[in-house]
């Protein structure tokens, strides 16, 4: 017969379970910090070095060049969209380290193709922007589709997903609104909130 | 008699029963890799249980084919889940009476 503290032990384990087969837990606060740092960095470069500030919707960056200015724009965002994965996935190695558990598994591939769909029709959506020369809706629109991805992925992860999710879709909407204001809007959602994301994150659960 | 006195089933004493039981409460449907990971358990030790907890039709079984390699699923019966929610029942009243001591 088993004894009291082992039912409690039984309980614990259950629950235990239940999170770790279902959820996505190894994330770490570090990630939304450096990638918020990684995408401030990005937009300022842009900004100082490379001139561009797409203030309307069909828009070319005015000096040095119209079409290798632009390209080194998309250089330079892909150059930060693969720091952000990088570290992204080493913090969480590392998470999944601590808590016992490998990163590749089950939920972890859940998670993936839930955010893949939105950020793959966000991507095209992207590059038919470009082609019709509608420059300042890219900033907006990357804005709008990764809230889309992380609304899909708050269902498994932790909650505070959700709402880091409405806050860049409503940002998304805004830049779309205020065109002049596209770029701010994007050093504003994917710097200073995954920054604020990362310290609440990081307070709240590794500290 | 697969329920002991109190309520609690006698084919969750395990542990390992019990998580078994837990992962497929919160999942349609675990393929045996994802659940010998979640358990960290070996292959004869967790096949030994997930039989025994199909021996008490508490999980089923769906076997197919990803290419060539054969993939078997588990998930639970609806019976398992009437036992799972019943042990879990059990557990909290057990539980919450030995507080009140």
């Amino acid at each position: 017969m088993k004894e009291e503290k082992d039912y409690i032990k039984d309980i614990t384990e259950i629950r235990s379970m239940m999170e770790r087969s279902s959820k996505f837990l190894a994330l770490s606060g570090w990630e939304g910090i450096l990638a918020g740092i990684y995408a401030l960095t990005g937009a300022l470069v842009a900004y100082k070095v490379f001139n561009f500030n797409p203030d309307k919707l069909l828009y070319t960056i005015e000096s040095g060049g119209t079409s290798a200015g632009f390209t080194n724009v998309i250089i330079l965002a892909i150059a930060v969209l693969i720091m952000a994965l990088g570290t992204a996935v080493l913090f969480s190695n590392m998470k999944a380290g601590k808590r016992g558990e490998k990163l590749w598994n089950l939920t972890t591939r859940r998670l993936l193709v839930n955010m893949s769909v939105p950020l793959v029709a966000g991507g095209l959506l992207i590059l038919i922007l470009i082609s019709n020369g509608l420059i300042g809706l890219i900033a907006p629109c990357t804005l709008i589709f990764y809230g889309f991805a992380l609304y899909n992925a708050s269902m498994l992860t932790y909650k505070a997903v959700r709402i880091l999710a409405f806050v860049e879709m409503g940002l998304g909407l805004a830049g779309a609104y205020f065109v002049e204001y596209g770029l701010l809007i994007w050093a504003l959602g994917f710097g200073v909130v995954h920054i604020i994301y990362g310290i609440y994150m990081y307070y709240k659960y590794e500290r | 008699m697969r329920i002991s006195i109190n309520g609690l089933h006698k084919a969750f004493e395990s542990r390992i029963r019990l998580g078994i039981m837990s992962a497929l409460a919160v999942n349609d449907m675990l393929d045996f890799n994802s659940l010998k990971e979640y358990l960290d358990l070996t292959d004869g030790n967790l096949a030994s249980h997930i039989k025994a907890l199909e021996k008490e039709e508490f999980i089923g079984v769906e076997k197919s084919f990803v290419g060539k390699k054969p993939n078997t699923k588990y998930f639970m019966t609806k019976e398992g889940r009437k036992a799972f929610n019943e042990h879990l029942e059990a557990l909290e009243k057990f539980i919450k009476s030995g507080k009140l001591i």
